[in-house]
């Protein structure tokens, strides 16, 4: 057992804080999407880090966190999906001006 | 007998066909089609009538028929409306009075109305009438009937405002119309007190007589009188709107503001007697459940053709004299019925008021299209436009006065025998009755004399253009109706109607009838001596009970009565503080909770902005909060 859980931990709270953090004050889409990476991954390091540590002799965690990782993967293509047909319609993907659908 | 319900269809079809599709036509196809579709009707009713009278009796009485019926509405085991047709004496014989009446006014509308605009709505509203008004007839239950008494009370508007752009029609429709759906609210609540307590719509098994629930209601009582006696009495209410029984008759006289032709139609011979042939149709139970309403029926019946002679007397509008005149026959009939009794010769006036019903609609039919042949003469209504007008309208003139001595009641014309039954029918009844009724008969002669002396005798006035008599197509049916007048009266009533069903040989009481002849021909002299030539008599009588004929020639100031009542207590005290509380307390609490969701959504609306990361903030935030909240609390 080299490293403790703490370690872990600190690192996965660290990248969740950043994600909320660039996801609430970044205004554009791409970097706010890079953010909600971020919040996912810090939630997949702990998934694994639970497993490895409290459950070491089985897999849940592990395959949770690659389900978890598939996901995220669709949802980017979703996402910038998106982000790309806003871009043709109002020539800017500043996240202020997307506000039409208010009305 | 099946095809009888294509005696009904077929006006419907027409109706529907003209309707929808009159515009297209040329006027005269249109009235073609509607006659000629009103003449097979005709022809059915007269095989139909003579078909059920040829069928023999069975224990003396003709069996009533019912060839169609079905169940339209069901309600609970016992209650459900049915759609039906009822071949019985009286509705055989209502069936032909309607449609010979209704084909009449067909054929003379093609004169009388040629050239007006909106000729083929006109025929297709007589249509709609004449459906109407025979599916009241053979309805089957008081149900169907009610149904179809409301449809004759909307074609009767229709028609009565024909002449839509003229105020006073629209106001007369619109007072026709409110003042019998008054009274058939009546009525309505008449047939649910019926039904409630007999559990059933159906003539034939609420006439049987031995409904044994209509004799365990006959116990009950609501206010002193017995259920079924209220039951009844509402029923009456209706009919009499419907025939124009004081007080509620004042919608007849305005109703003169539609083309001549309907006022024959409706206001003459067919609607107004629908109220008659309630009464007629539900008689047994009137008999068995409520006498004493039965009685009351006659007094207001007398009432009112007393009413209605007096007013005819001084009127100058010829319409209008005809129009009381009517009001008064109508009198007659609900005299006949109210001093009935059931069978043999207590049942006297039940045949005498179907006999007259059926005399007088056509005599009053022919009065009328005569006064309408009048009017499309001297375009007037007015006496005092006419005068003279024997030698310009032979024709004319020849079948008034017919009609003028049938409706005195002078032999041989049919009006004397009908008239004459319900004389000796209130003379059997009691005296007093007997001498009120032969006072209005009176009455009667006089009147309708004035009015014939007035138009065809009399002073001559100018007119633009000489009077000349009416084309052909008007004065066929005159000459038709003039007939039947000459020789209904001759017809074996009693064998085909009476109370019971018994044959009943009419016998005419020589003392009533000899009375009763002599009192018209005096009043007919009266009449002659004022009025064939110009007299003063008439104007000084007038003066001498001055009182009296200003009250007459207001007709009572019943409408002013009616229109005080309305006006200055029923919507100034009741009405007005009504329409206040619904304005402001009503509406006001409406108003108030929409007022707040407005004021509330405007302060709030700033929080939907359109701005993801705002709403990221509050959902952080709040996700905060509720993590606070469980981990200190």
């Amino acid at each position: 057992m080299g490293i403790q859980v703490e370690y872990y931990l600190i690192v996965s709270t660290i990248m969740l804080f950043a994600g909320i953090y660039g996801f609430l004050t970044r205004r554009n889409l791409l970097a706010m999407l890079i953010s909600v990476e971020l919040i996912l991954n810090s939630a997949d390091i702990n998934f694994a880090v639970f497993n490895r540590y409290l459950f070491p002799d089985k897999l849940e965690g592990f395959f949770f966190t690659l389900f978890s990782i598939g996901i995220s993967a669709a949802e980017t293509a979703v996402a910038i999906a998106i982000i790309i047909n806003i871009y043709r319609n109002i020539q800017n993907i500043q996240v202020k001006d997307i506000d039409k659908m208010k009305h | 007998m099946e095809y009888t319900i294509f005696i009904i269809l077929l006006p419907l079809f027409m109706f529907l066909f003209l309707g929808l599709a009159g515009n297209k036509m040329k006027p005269v196809s249109a009235g073609i089609l509607g006659t000629a579709s009103l003449a097979t009707s005709a022809l059915l009713s007269y095989s139909t009538a003579w078909q059920y009278f040829t069928t023999p009796r069975i224990e003396g009485v003709f069996p009533a028929v019912t060839p169609i019926n079905i169940e339209w509405l069901r309600f609970t085991e016992h209650l459900h409306i049915d759609l039906g047709i009822l071949l019985d004496p009286i509705s055989v014989m209502m069936l032909v009075v309607i449609t010979t009446v209704s084909l009449m006014v067909h054929i003379y509308s093609f004169g009388y109305m040629h050239g007006e605009k909106g000729f083929q709505r006109y025929y297709a509203f007589l249509s709609l009438f004449t459906f109407s008004m025979l599916g009241l007839v053979v309805a089957t239950n008081i149900f169907q009937m009610y149904i179809f008494w409301e449809l004759v009370g909307v074609s009767s508007y229709l028609l009565i405002g024909f002449y839509y752009t003229k105020p006073a029609a629209i106001a007369a429709s619109k007072k026709a119309f409110i003042v019998t759906r008054f009274a058939d609210l009546g009525f309505l609540i008449g047939i649910l007190v019926l039904s409630f307590y007999s559990k059933t719509f159906n003539f034939e098994a609420l006439c049987s007589g031995d409904l044994p629930t209509l004799s365990a209601a006959a116990g009950q009582t609501f206010m002193g009188c017995s259920v079924l006696a209220w039951g009844l009495g509402l029923c009456f209410v209706g009919g009499a709107g419907k025939s124009a029984m004081f007080p509620l008759h004042i919608w007849l006289p305005d109703a003169m503001e539609g083309p001549t032709p309907v006022s024959a139609l409706i206001h003459a011979a067919t609607m107004v007697v629908a109220g008659v042939y309630l009464v007629a149709r539900m008689f047994p139970l009137y008999i068995d459940y409520a006498p004493n309403v039965l009685v009351w029926i006659g007094y207001i019946g007398a009432f009112t053709s007393l009413y209605a002679a007096i007013v005819a007397c001084v009127q100058t509008d010829i319409k209008r004299v005809l129009a009381f005149s009517t009001i008064s026959q109508i009198g007659f009939m609900f005299v006949g019925l109210g001093v009935s009794g059931m069978g043999g010769h207590h049942g006297l006036g039940y045949m005498a008021a179907m006999f007259h019903l059926f005399t007088h609609a056509m005599f009053k039919a022919l009065l009328f299209l005569g006064a309408g042949a009048i009017i499309h003469a001297v375009h007037s209504n007015e006496m005092k436009d006419m005068g003279q007008l024997r030698r310009q309208l032979p024709i004319t003139h020849i079948t008034f006065l017919i009609a003028c001595l049938a409706i005195s009641g002078i032999p041989p014309f049919s009006g004397f025998f009908s008239k004459d039954e319900i004389l000796a029918a209130a003379f059997q009844f009691s005296p007093v009755m007997g001498w009120f009724m032969s006072f209005v008969a009176a009455l009667t002669a006089f009147y309708m004399f004035r009015l014939y002396y007035n138009i065809f005798w009399g002073k001559a006035s100018k007119h633009e253009h000489t009077p000349h008599e009416a084309p052909a197509s008007m004065t066929t049916p005159l000459i038709i109706l003039a007939a039947i007048t000459c020789v209904a009266g001759f017809i074996p009533f009693g064998e085909f109607v009476s109370s019971n069903g018994q044959p009943y040989i009419i016998h005419i009481d020589s003392t009533v009838a000899i009375t009763s002849v002599v009192i018209a021909l005096i009043s007919i002299s009266i009449a002659t001596i004022f009025y064939r030539k110009t007299s003063v008599i008439p104007e000084r009588l007038a003066r001498t009970f001055h009182g009296l004929y200003t009250a007459a020639s207001h007709r009572f100031y019943i409408d002013e009565v009616y229109l005080f009542i309305t006006k200055n207590i029923i919507f100034k005290h009741i009405s007005a503080p009504i329409a206040w509380f619904d304005r402001h307390i009503i509406d006001g609490a409406m108003n108030l909770l929409a007022t707040g969701t407005q004021k509330t959504a405007y302060a709030i609306r700033g929080f939907q902005s359109g701005q993801i990361q705002q709403y990221a903030w509050v959902f952080l935030v709040g996700t905060l909060l509720i993590i606070s909240l469980l981990l200190f609390i």
